[in-house]
């Protein structure tokens, strides 16, 4: 590493127009900060283009059986509460404001600004997953849990029966995976309000607050997506 | 033939032994599982990724030596399920994937672009730990009792009816999967943002360009397949029809899902065979590859081409004809882009002075074989074709052509032709040619005879078969037992030339490309200064002259 260091800088000061000296967080491979940003805000778009591949297969499928049972996905998002789905949105949108904001307070060196818009995405995220938790309580009470707990039967058609836990498996696990990017989200976001606490971030080195916000952001808008076709079509 | 012009340039003297370099640089086992220089880490993959296709290859020998005899005398019908299954995951996920993407690319890309490492060097490490877990649970699948569903888990067998280890397998092959994606994402943004000042993107050697398409299909394909082995886990936990009929679900929707990943996942495979064979062609004939530009756009082709095809791997599985016939069609399409590299590889040769070391052996070895194993998959596209051989060892006959005459082939040329980097020796010669040999008469007798007793009728997958294919099963049998010769014996002389060989110098083989502008081993920032590139892809004259002038690029 030392090494690496060393001839680093020696090439540096051999460059014309090379800087005079070297940010703390520059990792040896790159030659200065312009390329690490570079370099990293475009791997978490790839990240982003895998992710979308990754939920586009789910929602395939999604698409594919609501060809084949209009009638049981229409039951099916009858028993969720698109009050409460509605309610959620509003907060998770909210989070990526604050996320955003705090993008923005990371380039401008307002060091406190940024860790609390951090705090507050962490506690509208985490207040989005615990609304999801307690639909998930009371789905799984009212026996609409997919497999051997499921004991839900349609009232006025008991034939859309099979069709529904068709329908809350999909919702089980889309719902669920996003939820699972969340809580990942949220562990990412704990750590970065330590470094921003730290004073690690300014206008030289935001990356990781920016690509923290482009992944948050893409979360959210899959759930952009999930709100509308589990809970109102 | 080696030591022409080329060496006598100042910066490859013998005492490039004595010199710092990746290898001597730090000591200690700790120094080796906490690394983050790619050269390192590429060697982590290649003990890991061998010791898989040692298990693969005993596997697959178990198999022929059942098949001697046509009845099924040696394992019963579900250990033979098993075994056949064991095979394809381990070669497939833990193998054939991984192989050169891992090891060359990942020792030989960072360099090729004059860069100090890849773009994200924790973000390799963290992949090759990924593997290792996903590997860990085929082991303990292997030794547990195995999994019979076949390695495309075809549900509902997989979710309803077996009794295996389906949940470990499906788990290991979900989290390897996530070590190709970080790795194929670690290759897009270093060949986007790494790139040596005036390396631009035309002058990149076609092994960039491949490994970059092979990137593309890694980064869009695999999450499919996570996606389609999640919801395979949650049915089976569950006991939730989403793919079985008996409870609403549709089985022929997760063949399409899964070979919308597995298809592509054979260009996953051979795209870096291709990009391989590139370099070696250019070594070995001193020239400039016929058609830069169309070698390089026919890798993207392929990668696009690739994710239009799946269906063809379902024409028996109930689709309209129509559907089909397009999917054939397309089939057809992918040949162009193919056919594209193999006559410019063939016309670089042409007229060429080709010096016959042993990458080159093997890459001439993978010319013929992937043609082959391409023409018998147009057999296999054409929809009337495909009907009637379908399920039979023709079947199994064409991908191995592609799979082990192609991505196997051109592996061992790639190793053996950056070996002098990698370790900074020579591999002997003689037994290099020599085990080249045996691979390809090996090969050949193994799998040829598979042709012919599968368009007669033996159905693939049962450990019994009908008296009269026993001939070819034997002639099967006696390759096998050749190309288990073949790969063995690289295993010993390499391991042996580490200690023991010849003392390589920067430039063995006098070819152009930055990384035999470095010193072998290389440094371990690759370069003691970052290199000004200012000629095109094997432009031999403008490289040796580059050398001269600089010293040192």
């Amino acid at each position: 590493m030392s090494d690496a260091t060393l001839s680093h800088s020696a090439e540096h000061a051999a460059e014309p127009h090379g800087h005079g000296h070297h940010h703390p967080f520059l990792q040896h491979h790159f030659e200065d900060m312009g390329q690490q940003h570079e370099a990293s805000t475009l791997g978490m778009w790839f990240f982003v283009a895998q992710e979308i591949l990754f939920f586009g297969g789910i929602f395939a499928a999604y698409f594919i059986y609501r060809e084949m049972y209009p009638a049981a996905w229409a039951a099916g998002s009858k028993l969720q509460h698109w009050q409460i789905g509605a309610a959620n949105t509003i907060v998770l949108i909210g989070s990526s404001l604050t996320m955003a904001l705090a993008v923005w307070g990371a380039q401008q060196a307002k060091r406190m600004f940024t860790a609390w818009m951090l705090i507050l995405t962490l506690v509208l995220g985490g207040i989005f997953v615990g609304v999801k938790g307690y639909e998930y309580a009371e789905h799984i009470h009212h026996g609409q849990f997919p497999g051997a707990m499921f004991a839900y039967t349609h009232a006025d058609n008991p034939q859309l029966t099979r069709g529904i836990e068709l329908f809350m498996t999909f919702y089980f696990t889309m719902t669920g995976l996003h939820a699972l990017h969340m809580v990942i989200g949220a562990g990412l976001l704990l750590y970065f309000i330590k470094r921003t606490f730290r004073g690690d971030f300014g206008p030289e080195y935001y990356s990781p607050i920016e690509i923290m916000g482009l992944y948050w952001h893409f979360v959210d808008i899959v759930w952009i997506f999930l709100f509308p076709l589990l809970y109102l079509v | 033939m080696t030591s022409t012009t080329i060496d006598d340039a100042p910066f490859i003297e013998p005492s490039t032994r004595e010199r710092r370099n990746y290898l001597n640089d730090e000591y200690g086992v700790l120094s080796w599982l906490l690394t983050k220089d790619h050269k390192r880490i590429a060697l982590l993959y290649l003990f890991s990724v061998t010791t898989f296709f040692i298990v693969g290859g005993f596997i697959a020998f178990l198999m022929r030596l059942e098949l001697l005899t046509p009845e099924g005398d040696m394992f019963t019908s579900d250990t033979y399920n098993k075994l056949f299954t064991l095979h394809g995951i381990v070669m497939i996920f833990f193998f054939l994937i991984p192989a050169i993407p891992a090891i060359i690319g990942n020792f030989i890309l960072p360099i090729m672009l004059g860069a100090k490492d890849l773009a994200f060097p924790k973000l390799n490490l963290l992949s090759w730990y990924v593997y290792m877990i996903g590997g860990t649970f085929g082991v303990i699948v292997i030794i547990t009792g195995g999994v019979d569903t076949g390695w495309t888990f075809y549900t509902p067998f997989s979710t309803q009816y077996s009794n295996t280890k389906v949940f470990a397998t499906t788990l290991g092959a979900f989290i390897t999967g996530f070590s190709s994606i970080l790795t194929g994402l670690n290759f897009l943004v270093t060949i986007h943002r790494m790139r040596a000042p005036g390396l631009s993107w035309f002058r990149l050697p076609l092994f960039v360009w491949s490994i970059y398409a092979t990137s593309v299909v890694i980064m869009l394909a695999t999450p499919v397949l996570a996606i389609t082995l999640v919801l395979l886990m949650v049915e089976r936990v569950l006991q939730v029809g989403i793919f079985d009929p008996a409870l609403g679900g549709d089985p022929v929707l997760y063949q399409h899902m899964f070979w919308f990943y597995s298809h592509p996942a054979v260009y996953i495979m051979i795209l870096p065979g291709m990009a391989v064979i590139s370099e070696c062609v250019a070594a070995f004939t001193r020239k400039k590859i016929f058609g830069y530009k169309f070698v390089a756009f026919s890798s993207l082709a392929i990668a696009f081409l690739g994710f239009l095809v799946w269906a063809h791997h379902m024409f028996v599985a109930g689709m309209s004809v129509y559907s089909a016939m397009i999917f054939s069609f397309l089939t057809m399409l992918v040949a162009v882009p193919s056919a594209i590299k193999v006559f410019n590889w063939t016309a670089t040769m042409f007229k060429a002075s080709v010096s016959w070391q042993t990458p080159m052996l093997y890459v001439m070895g993978f010319i013929g074989l992937f043609t082959i194993g391409g023409v018998t998959g147009l057999f296999l596209g054409a929809l009337g074709v495909d009907v009637h051989v379908h399920d039979s060892y023709f079947v199994v006959a064409h991908f191995h052509y592609i799979m082990v005459g192609g991505t196997i082939m051109a592996y061992m040329a790639g190793i053996h032709y950056w070996w002098p980097k990698i370790t900074g020796r020579m591999y002997p010669e003689w037994w290099g040619r020599l085990s080249a040999m045996l691979v390809f008469v090996g090969f050949n007798l193994t799998f040829f005879p598979q042709f012919l007793v599968g368009y007669v009728g033996m159905p693939r997958r049962y450990h019994a078969y009908a008296p009269e294919f026993q001939v070819l099963n034997v002639l099967s049998t006696a390759g096998a037992t050749v190309l288990a010769v073949g790969y063995l014996l690289p295993m010993i002389y390499l391991a042996w030339s580490v200690k023991f060989g010849r003392i390589a110098g920067a430039n063995p083989w006098g070819a152009a490309g930055l990384e035999w502008a470095t010193t072998s081993p290389p440094p371990k920032e690759n370069f003691h200064e970052t290199p000004v590139v200012t000629w095109d892809a094997y432009d031999y004259p403008a490289f040796l002259k580059a050398m001269k002038e600089t010293q040192n690029v």
